[in-house]
């Protein structure tokens, strides 16, 4: 019989606060070490947590996108334990009483089958700093600019069967935070992290013992992480052997992971209420105003990709999940005034640039503009699709636009059915032996002939010559010679 | 001047003679710098003395003065406890795990008394980490009680308690968790106020029990406290706990009549355990409030004999926590050569923290421990709730509660050393008004062998004003709080 995989999720996503959760400190990411941590990040005597209002209204907005219940009063707790990067040695967390309860989403999968995921909760707290095991010669160092910074940690159900679930969730999770404007959504920078927590069973049976693989930092180390640990727990089992209850960290690099600590090694967090913060309460009069600013969520955007630029559920899926995408999309569809051929060029050659270079759409090197300016030239026939490319190559490694790239280059599409002629009849002049092969061929392998003539058209004319016209001219003149 | 007349004087004096010109800022804090100098190496009342800044800050106010801009306590010399934190001044909070801890920034009382003008002399000796009631427990060793220096003065503010009371600070600020401003300014003979939770900031207070944690004023008089209150409460926004409220001037009804207050008396406070000696103080003083038109309604607090349990439970529970952060990594003590994190963390907290601090800590860890902490942490939590339900319906029949402020006057140093519940059992009359979250005041009422005995008064939330009021008129009438122990005079002065 086969064995059913039962997937749960946590996600931890920073919160796109200017300040940290419970101090003035910034949250800019990239900054030199503890430039960005104050007396309170260092946890000195005395200092006092302020919560951030936008932590709280962010969190609630997540809420509202999941269809989740608001509590009217949440509180934070202190989880204890000792770590150089937990200045107070204890993290300000929500247990009994989070923020988010619970709520569902909905995933969609490659075959367009519909799965809902349901949310057990989601609740603020706050992030530790890293440890820097390098460059300190057999010490190590403490880094707590990211000390404090404001996450949202949202809880699953174990409600997903396999990785592509999994996946597809974890996706979800991403286009609504980044489509809300919560979450920058960096992955490579540490602003979704993904705990993945994995049992196998026989279908019916009752769970099996899960294990937790953590702080997984992107989509594809998720799904390898996945595989191979359900693959494991199966080897295990039918080798006669038990899942034993533990945490698990997954390399990315060797694709391989390690048992980190087992259940008996777990601490005991000895959480409880803190008393520097009060309980919050939080009234519906502000959870209306912020429903009321709730901006587009993908769903809803997705459906307007389709009815509004008529694209197909896949590119409305593709452009519409993630905000950033959806927003350059947006801006370049509109100046350009083509939304297929813009579409077509933002998922082919842009993705696949921007995924070589592992890239963002928000750090594309060539910005909605750019891309709209070349993509005008191609719909009004000034270059060719493949002239086009040659002008990406120009925007996307020196930057500048369209135009003046078309202009420096001389990439300029011919279209003077004039010169197109004379270019046409010189080729036809200057090549008796082809022109005779083909007026002597069968009817049904003169089509085939034809590319030699267009060769040497396009040779002519540098490949400026437009193509379409290209093709034409020179069949009615082949025709006239026969 | 005639210097033992300047050391004489109280707060409001000193602030009358700075006005009226009768001596300068620089003169009152030489002569006090002068008289810690010779006289604390008896009491050890400080843990540092600020020689050098103290007098800058005294110049800086005479010139301040003379402009005609003079702050509230322009000048006036005071001491703070050492639990406060103070810009550039080493804060050790009586602990050698901040023996070399020099903060970058100063508490909210601290600056709000820079800000009235205030010069602070120095930082008062009190219990490691405000965890005592004897000031036995400090790093830098026990303060003596200038009534007795082989008795305890009180703690954990027995610092500052001290140095009141042996005129070498006419005022200093304190903090109480449990009774630590009561109890040792009942012990020395001096007045001391805790105000009601989230009344004073505690921003840059080094937390023990953050739920509980109440800076306040002691000095010799009820009228004093209120002068320093007015300045020490502040709404704070860097204090979530701190409350947005009014702050009134707490003197202006220092002089009211006391003729219709109603004055509680919990049968509670008066029952096994108390000193006969002690008891009879504070009928007495309760007989002469009732001279001046109070009248003594009794009545009970039922749940008062849980409040030790419930305390000691919640305040090790929440100082187990707030204590973590001194692992050795940034700053304060850290052992030597330390093998690993382990052993790092090991070490320097065992190094670090004295005996009665590692017992709460180890307590207050036991308590939130899981599959404990239903039975202690909440349980102790419900009990607290009754706490303050049983002075909610008392407020409901009176103005104020008294009772005494501890069961017997100082004890001998050593005497309570080994049995922590007894040392516990000091605090019973206090306990309860810090879960609750209330004011509660002790103010001189007598002596027993010719040590003080203190009167406490309890008011209700943001009630402090009151609380002064009758503390004053109190000292209007009677002379316990002008008395002072023997062997003040310096040397010279003999």
């Amino acid at each position: 019989m086969e064995w059913e995989t039962v997937i749960g999720l946590e996600v931890h996503a920073q919160l796109a606060t200017k300040s940290k959760i419970f101090s003035g400190s910034s949250t800019t990411f990239g900054a030199e070490p503890n430039t960005q941590a104050s007396a309170l990040d260092l946890a000195m005597p005395g200092t006092l947590p302020v919560p951030n209002e936008q932590a709280y209204r962010y969190a609630i907005m997540f809420g509202l996108a999941i269809d989740a219940d608001i509590a009217r009063t949440s509180v934070f707790e202190r989880k204890n334990y000792f770590y150089p990067d937990l200045p107070k040695a204890y993290q300000t967390t929500q247990l009994e009483k989070p923020i988010v309860g619970p709520g569902h989403v909905e995933i969609e999968l490659a075959d367009g089958t519909k799965k809902t995921i349901r949310i057990h909760h989601a609740h603020l707290e706050e992030d530790a700093g890293k440890s820097l095991h390098e460059d300190f010669h057999g010490m190590s160092g403490i880094d707590l600019n990211r000390a404090g910074t404001p996450l949202v940690e949202i809880v699953s159900e174990p409600d997903m069967r396999s990785s592509e679930e999994a996946v597809a969730f974890a996706k979800k999770l991403h286009s609504i935070v980044t489509s809300l404007g919560i979450c920058d959504g960096e992955m490579s920078q540490g602003s979704m992290r993904f705990d993945v927590n994995i049992s196998v069973r026989k279908p019916g049976e009752e769970l099996g013992t899960r294990t937790e693989t953590k702080n997984l930092n992107s989509f594809r180390f998720m799904e390898d992480a996945i595989k191979l640990e359900v693959e494991r727990q199966i080897d295990l089992i039918e080798d006669g052997g038990k899942v034993i209850q533990e945490t698990r960290l997954y390399n990315g690099d060797t694709k391989q992971a390690r048992s980190m600590r087992s259940k008996e090694e777990a601490n005991d967090y000895r959480y409880f209420p803190c008393p520097d913060l009060l309980p919050v309460v939080i009234e519906d009069d502000y959870i209306e105003s912020i429903r009321k600013e709730l901006p587009e969520l993908p769903d809803a955007r997705q459906e307007r990709f389709i009815t509004q630029y008529g694209l197909s559920s896949y590119d409305a899926s593709a452009l519409g999940s993630d905000a950033n995408m959806a927003l350059y999309f947006e801006t370049a569809a509109k100046d350009s005034g083509d939304t297929k051929l813009t579409a077509n060029w933002i998922m082919g050659e842009l993705s696949a640039r921007l995924n070589s270079a592992d890239l963002s759409i928000k750090h594309s090197p060539l910005s909605a503009e750019q891309l709209a300016g070349m993509v005008s030239r191609i719909a009004d026939g000034t270059i060719s699709s493949k002239m086009a490319k040659q002008v990406f190559d120009g925007m996307w490694n020196n930057g500048g636009d369209a135009d003046s790239i078309i202009e420096d280059q001389g990439l300029k599409q011919v279209s003077d059915s004039g010169a197109i002629e004379a270019m046409v009849d010189e080729v036809i002049a200057n090549s008796d032996k082809q022109v005779d092969n083909f007026r002597n061929a069968d009817e049904s392998k003169r089509p085939k002939m034809l590319g030699y003539f267009v060769g040497q058209i396009m040779k002519a004319s540098k490949g400026q010559a437009n193509p379409q016209q290209v093709n034409e001219i020179l069949l009615k003149k082949l025709n006239d010679l026969l | 001047m005639n210097d033992s007349i300047m050391h004489n004087k109280t707060i409001a004096e000193i602030i009358a003679g700075l006005e009226a010109g009768e001596f300068t800022s620089v003169e009152i804090t030489q002569h006090y710098l002068k008289r810690i100098k010779q006289l604390d190496r008896k009491y050890n009342s400080y843990i540092t003395v600020n020689e050098t800044s103290a007098l800058a800050q005294a110049e800086a106010a005479d010139q301040r003065r003379a402009k005609g801009n003079a702050p509230a306590f322009c000048g006036v010399p005071i001491a703070h406890k050492d639990i406060f934190c103070t810009n550039g001044i080493r804060t050790s909070c009586g602990s050698k795990m901040l023996d070399n801890f020099v903060p970058p920034y100063d508490a909210t009382v601290v600056e709000n008394f820079a800000n009235a003008g205030a010069v602070v002399l120095g930082k008062t000796n009190m219990d490691e980490f405000a965890m005592g009631s004897s000031n036995e427990t400090s790093f830098y060793g026990p303060v003596k009680n200038p009534w007795n220096i082989n008795t305890v003065p009180g703690g954990s503010s027995g610092g500052s308690a001290a140095a009141i009371a042996a005129h070498l600070a006419p005022g200093a600020t304190a903090t109480d968790t449990g009774g630590s401003i009561r109890q040792p300014a009942a012990l020395c003979g001096i007045t001391g106020l805790k105000p009601t939770y989230g009344r004073v900031s505690r921003w840059g207070m080094i937390a023990f029990a953050s739920s509980l944690d109440q800076g306040g004023p002691m000095a010799r008089t009820a009228e004093d406290c209120a002068l320093m209150l007015n300045v020490m409460a502040s709404f704070d926004p860097k204090d979530s706990t701190s409350i947005d409220r009014e702050v009134p001037d707490y003197t202006t009804n220092l002089n009211q009549s006391l003729n219709g207050l109603k004055i509680g008396i919990p049968r509670e406070y008066f029952e096994e355990g108390l000193n006969p000696g002690t008891e009879q103080a504070v009928k007495n003083a309760l007989a002469e409030l009732e001279k001046q038109g109070a009248t003594l309604v009794s009545i009970s607090l039922p749940h008062t004999k849980l409040a030790v349990p419930a305390y000691y439970v919640i305040a090790p529970a929440e100082a187990s926590a707030n204590l973590s952060r001194f692992d050795g990594v940034r700053y304060g003590h850290r052992c030597e050569d330390p093998k690993d994190l382990r052993d790092m963390y090991m070490r320097t907290r065992a190094e670090g923290f004295g005996e009665e601090v590692k017992r709460r800590i180890l307590v207050g860890a036991y308590c939130l421990s899981a599959g404990y902490y239903d039975a202690y942490y909440r349980k102790a939590q419900q009990v607290r709730r009754l706490i303050k339900q049983d002075f909610v319906d008392a407020f409901e029949k009176v103005d104020v509660i008294m009772g005494p402020t501890s069961p017997s006057p100082a004890f001998e140093f050593g005497s309570k050393g080994s049995d922590p519940v007894a040392m516990y059992l000091e605090d019973i009359y206090t306990i309860a008004t810090n879960l609750a979250g209330l004011p509660g005041m002790s103010a001189p009422c007598g002596f027993v062998d010719n040590k003080p005995v203190g009167l406490q008064i309890i008011g209700n939330y943001f009630d402090e004003s009151r609380m002064l009021n009758v503390a004053h008129q109190f000292q209007l009438a009677t002379g316990w709080h002008k008395r002072s122990p023997e062997g003040l005079e310096l040397e010279e002065a003999k």
